[in-house]
This record gives structure tokens, C-alpha cells and sequence, in this order.
């Protein structure tokens, strides 16, 4: 299985084994990784699962749909490598992700 | 339960699935006010869970009753509009002349830019600042409340919390702070005989008074160095300072109105619900960690609000049915948050689901509660300090519920506090 580490604001850093298929957002809350609430499960519809990702793992990650765009828009803190990480899917190309996450998600 | 309020259900239920289909409408506020609602949606949610009533005092009118059908429509703001002049959020068309504008009935873009402004303030960051003043009441409160005697937790407590909390997130005057409560009332209400106010004027009358208290606060909070409360927050802030009169005042109005309600209600239904699953208190009591699960299903089980509308934009179908541009749509969060292919057992209180946030009670998509961290943190300060003080409060009597299709909350619940 892939392994993404999330790091909280503090700094603590979380590695988990993600599940193929699933998202981002799912790795972290089904490891209990702090921080990430992913309120409306995915649907991109509560911007609770906010992340930043590394600029060069862009590439892979892919880049923000529009519908996540107008979510992000309202959420604190958002920074040009803000993502919603329910809307990045897990594979083996995403082996050694590096996440940040907010002070807080709202 | 008491008697009588059984009877009141069973007689519901025989009636929920007795009648033809097509004349079920379940925004009866008396059916609310009975809390005998609940057999109706779940006739709904079986039978026909994209409803159409043809006929009721606010028109006809789609109920949108399963969670999915839900979230699809609250998602989809590009087909279902929240614009005022359509007739805004709640199933009771809003009236043309409504004084103040509310990003919560605008579309976008307006709504966007306006949310973006209002949103940073109420963040984790920024409330973390106003946590210690807002615990410093609870507790006054809480102490003060006399023991071994029966008193009514809406007033003594929920309201009174309630309002001490609005007046501490404005830095609003405290000795005034029942204003905030009542334009809050002022202005939500349906002006009419024996009502919130008598008349349209007296409504006008009251809300000039509200821009002209808050016009003076902001005066002398711009010429101030800022501070954290919101006013403060609002007159400095890059993209607020430059609103104009009627932009400030409608977001401070929906800021009031949309956490006083909601959060009071919350309260009183925690405390109701745990008179209703004691097990669930003990296991809380024994495990206080348990509160970041409990938190949001007390928001849950409570549905504070209990449906947002929206009007038909474009024809759309949802759960198989066509609605069509022009209708009225109905999403009963409070038939969703008890849809059991997506929430187990849920009629019931659980403080230890496994995923406790996933419910509807603060909407979903642009819209969504901006308050909602603030709501849970009010309500969270609240329980940690019953629990740390390990109050207990026992539930007298049934509540006494609200007459109304949108707020779903309590007029007055008797209660003890034993020595
Ligand atoms: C338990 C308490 C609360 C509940 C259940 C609640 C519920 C809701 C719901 C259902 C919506 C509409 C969501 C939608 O249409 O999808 C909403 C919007 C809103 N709420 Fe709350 N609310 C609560 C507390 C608060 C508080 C404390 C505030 C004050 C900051 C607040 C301010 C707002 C605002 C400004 C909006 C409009 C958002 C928009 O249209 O973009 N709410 N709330
Ligand atoms: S979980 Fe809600 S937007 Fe990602």
C-alpha cells in the first residue's frame, strides 16, 4: 500500500498505508490522523479536509476541479498548494505523498 | 415519554400510514409543535422520498427526505436557487421588502463574495481568543443556578448562555445583550396579531433601532485598535472595512440570527436527549473524551433547523422524480439525519458513533454553516463544565416545543438540579 504522511500544524507527522482507489481524505480519517474532519464524506461539499501538498507532488496529485475551487474559496488559511484531499484518489503513484495541514478546519 | 405525548405520536403514526400517499404535507407546523413529524418522513422516506404536496398554506412544495437526495440538491446551487427574491430559504416565501441583504439568500457570485469576507472571522484560529471569556459566563452561569428546585432550562440556561455568548463574540454591551435576542426575534418573525410584533412597522421600527446601536459600535470600534471581537474584526479587516452601511448590518443580523436559535436549541436538546438516553450520559460521564463524538450528535439528533428550501432554477430531476424550474424545494434535514441506509440506529443518541460529523443538521455545498465551529465549541465549553462539575440535572417533564416548520426547538423544559 501506498504511504502518505500528513503533518499536522504542529508538526507532528502521521504515516499511514493508504488504500488504492480510496481518497486521500479516507486514509487519514480511517488511521484517525487528527486534523482532517472530512464532515460530508467526500463529496467535496464541506471543505473539512483541507491539506497543502507539496509542489512537486502537483504533478501527480493533479490540480483542483472547479467545484472544489468555489469550497476552498471560503475556507480559512488557503494557500496556491491548497487542496481538498478527498479529491485526490490513492495509487501506487502517490507512494511518499507529503501533506501539511491547517491550524484548523472549518 | 409521558403519556400524553405518546398517544399524540401513536395517533401520528396511525394516521402517517393510513392516508393516501398524495395527501401527506409535512410542514404542518402543529405537527412540529407535537414533534409528531417523525412517522410522516418515515412514510416518505419509504414510500415516495421525493414528494410532491399540491396544496398548503405556503403553496405546493417538493419534500426532499433521504440524505443522498439531499446533498444532492444543497450541492447543487446551480439548479436550485437561494435568492431572496424567489423566496429565499425557508418553505414561508420571504417577503420582497426584506430590509437587509444576507449572503445566506443570495446566489452566486454576490453570495461568494460576501461569504469569503464574513467566513476567516468565524474560523478555529480566530475563536480560539474569545474561548476563555465565553467559559468564564458558562460557569457564571452554571453556578448560579439554584439547587434541589425545579426552574426552566430554556430561560435560566439555553437563552440566557445563548445571548451572553452573542454579546461576547460583538463585545456588545452586556447590560443590553437581551437586544441581541430580541432583533434577532425581530427580525426572523412574521409580523402579525399576538405575534414577535404586532405589525410590518413596528418590525421597521425595531430593526432601525438595531443598524443605529450597531452603526455606533462600529464608529467607535474603527477608530479604535482592533481588537478580537467581531465588530472590531469586521470594521478593520482588509475586505470588510470598505462595506457599505447596509452590507455590514445585514451580515452582523445574519450572524446574530443564525447562532442564536440553532445554538440555543442545541442545549436544550442535548440535555433532553440525554433525559431520553441516560446509558449514553453515563458513558459521557465515565469518558469526557467521549465530547468531540458527542458534540456534533447531540447537532445531529437535535436538527436545530429543520429544512433549508431552495426555488428551482432550471427542471432537474432528483431521486427519479422531475422538478421543475419555478418549484419549491423542500429539504427536510430533519427527516435525512434519520435516513438508516447512511446513519445506523438513527432515532438514537450514540456518543460514540464512528463518524459522527457526517450529518446534515449544517447543510452541505457553498451554503453551509459558516458558524459551525463556533457552535460546536459554544456547546462543547457548555458540557465540559456540567461534566466537570458532574451536574445532576434531572429532565421534570416533556419540553414544550416551537410552533414552526424551520426552527426545531424548545419553548421551555422543566428541570431539577439534585443536590
Ligand atoms: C448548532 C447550531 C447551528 C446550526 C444547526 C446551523 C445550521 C445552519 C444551516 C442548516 C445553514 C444553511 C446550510 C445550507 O443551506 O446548506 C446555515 C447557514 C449559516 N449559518 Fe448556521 N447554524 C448553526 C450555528 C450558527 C452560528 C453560531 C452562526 C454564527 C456565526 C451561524 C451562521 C450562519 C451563516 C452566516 C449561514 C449562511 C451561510 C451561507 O449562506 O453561505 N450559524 N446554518
Ligand atoms: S470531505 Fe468534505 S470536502 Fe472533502
Amino acid at each position: 500500500m501506498p504511504k502518505i504522511t500528513f503533518i499536522e500544524h504542529n508538526g507532528t507527522a502521521h504515516v499511514v498505508d493508504a488504500e488504492i482507489g480510496a481518497s486521500v481524505m479516507r486514509a487519514a480519517v480511517d488511521n484517525n490522523v487528527p486534523g482532517i474532519d472530512g464532515d460530508c464524506g467526500g463529496e467535496c461539499a464541506c471543505a473539512t479536509c483541507h491539506v497543502y501538498v507539496e509542489p512537486e507532488w502537483e504533478a501527480v496529485t493533479g490540480s483542483r476541479t472547479e467545484s472544489e475551487e468555489t469550497m476552498l474559496s471560503f475556507a480559512a488559511a488557503t494557500k496556491d498548494n491548497s487542496r481538498l484531499s478527498c479529491q485526490i484518489t490513492v495509487s501506487d503513484a502517490l507512494d511518499g505523498l507529503v501533506v501539511h495541514m491547517p491550524d484548523g478546519q472549518h | 415519554m409521558n403519556h400524553v405525548s405518546m398517544d399524540v405520536l401513536n395517533a401520528a403514526r396511525e394516521r402517517a400510514w393510513s392516508m393516501p400517499l398524495a395527501q401527506i404535507a409535512p410542514a404542518d407546523p402543529q405537527l412540529f409543535k407535537d414533534n409528531a413529524q417523525w412517522p410522516f418522513f418515515e412514510r416518505l422516506r419509504k414510500e415516495d422520498p421525493v414528494h410532491y404536496t399540491a396544496d398548503s398554506e405556503f403553496g405546493p412544495y417538493w419534500s426532499i427526505t433521504k440524505y443522498k437526495d439531499i446533498m444532492a440538491v444543497d450541492t447543487n446551487h446551480k439548479a436550485f436557487s437561494s435568492l431572496s427574491t424567489l423566496g429565499g430559504i425557508s418553505i414561508r416565501d420571504q417577503r420582497a421588502d426584506f430590509p437587509l441583504p444576507m449572503f445566506i439568500a443570495m446566489d452566486p457570485p454576490t453570495h461568494d463574495e460576501q461569504r469569503k469576507v464574513v467566513s476567516p472571522i468565524v474560523a478555529p484560529g480566530n475563536l480560539a481568543v474569545l474561548e476563555h471569556t465565553i467559559r468564564e459566563r458558562a460557569v457564571a452561569i452554571l453556578d448560579g443556578l439554584p439547587r434541589g428546585e425545579a426552574f426552566d432550562w430554556v430561560d435560566r440556561v439555553s437563552i440566557e448562555l445563548t445571548t451572553q455568548m452573542l454579546a461576547t463574540l460583538f463585545d456588545f454591551p452586556f447590560e443590553d445583550r437581551r437586544k441581541l435576542t430580541r432583533w434577532s426575534d425581530v427580525a426572523t418573525t412574521v409580523a402579525g396579531p399576538g405575534g414577535v410584533v404586532e405589525t410590518e412597522e413596528q418590525r421597521q421600527t425595531e430593526l432601525r433601532e438595531c443598524a443605529g446601536y450597531f452603526m455606533k459600535l462600529w464608529n467607535e470600534r474603527v477608530n479604535a485598535p482592533p481588537r478580537g471581537d467581531l465588530v472590531s474584526m469586521l470594521a478593520h479587516g482588509e475586505s470588510t472595512r470598505n462595506m457599505t452601511p447596509q452590507e455590514f448590518l445585514g451580515n452582523l443580523i445574519l450572524l446574530i440570527v443564525g447562532g442564536n436559535d440553532t445554538t440555543r436549541n442545541s442545549l436544550t436538546g442535548g440535555l433532553y436527549a440525554f433525559s431520553q438516553f441516560p446509558e449514553q450520559y453515563q458513558k459521557l460521564r465515565a469518558n469526557h473524551a467521549l465530547l468531540d463524538s458527542t458534540i456534533p450528535e447531540i447537532i445531529r439528533w437535535q436538527t436545530p433547523l429543520a429544512h433549508m428550501r431552495r426555488t428551482a432554477i432550471v427542471d432537474q430531476d432528483v431521486g427519479g422524480k422531475h422538478i421543475k424550474a419555478g418549484d419549491k424545494v423542500i429539504m427536510w434535514y430533519v427527516s435525512g439525519n434519520r435516513d438508516d441506509e447512511v446513519i445506523a440506529n438513527p432515532n438514537e443518541l450514540v456518543v460514540d458513533r464512528a463518524r459522527p460529523r457526517q450529518h446534515l443538521s449544517f447543510g452541505f455545498g457553498i451554503h453551509r454553516c459558516v458558524g459551525n465551529r463556533l457552535a460546536e465549541m459554544q456547546l462543547r465549553i457548555v458540557w465540559e463544565e456540567i461534566l466537570k462539575r458532574d451536574l445532576d440535572i434531572e429532565v421534570l417533564d416533556e419540553p414544550e416545543r416551537v410552533l414552526s416548520t424551520f426552527i426545531k426547538g424548545y419553548t421551555n423544559l422543566p428541570v431539577r438540579i439534585r443536590n
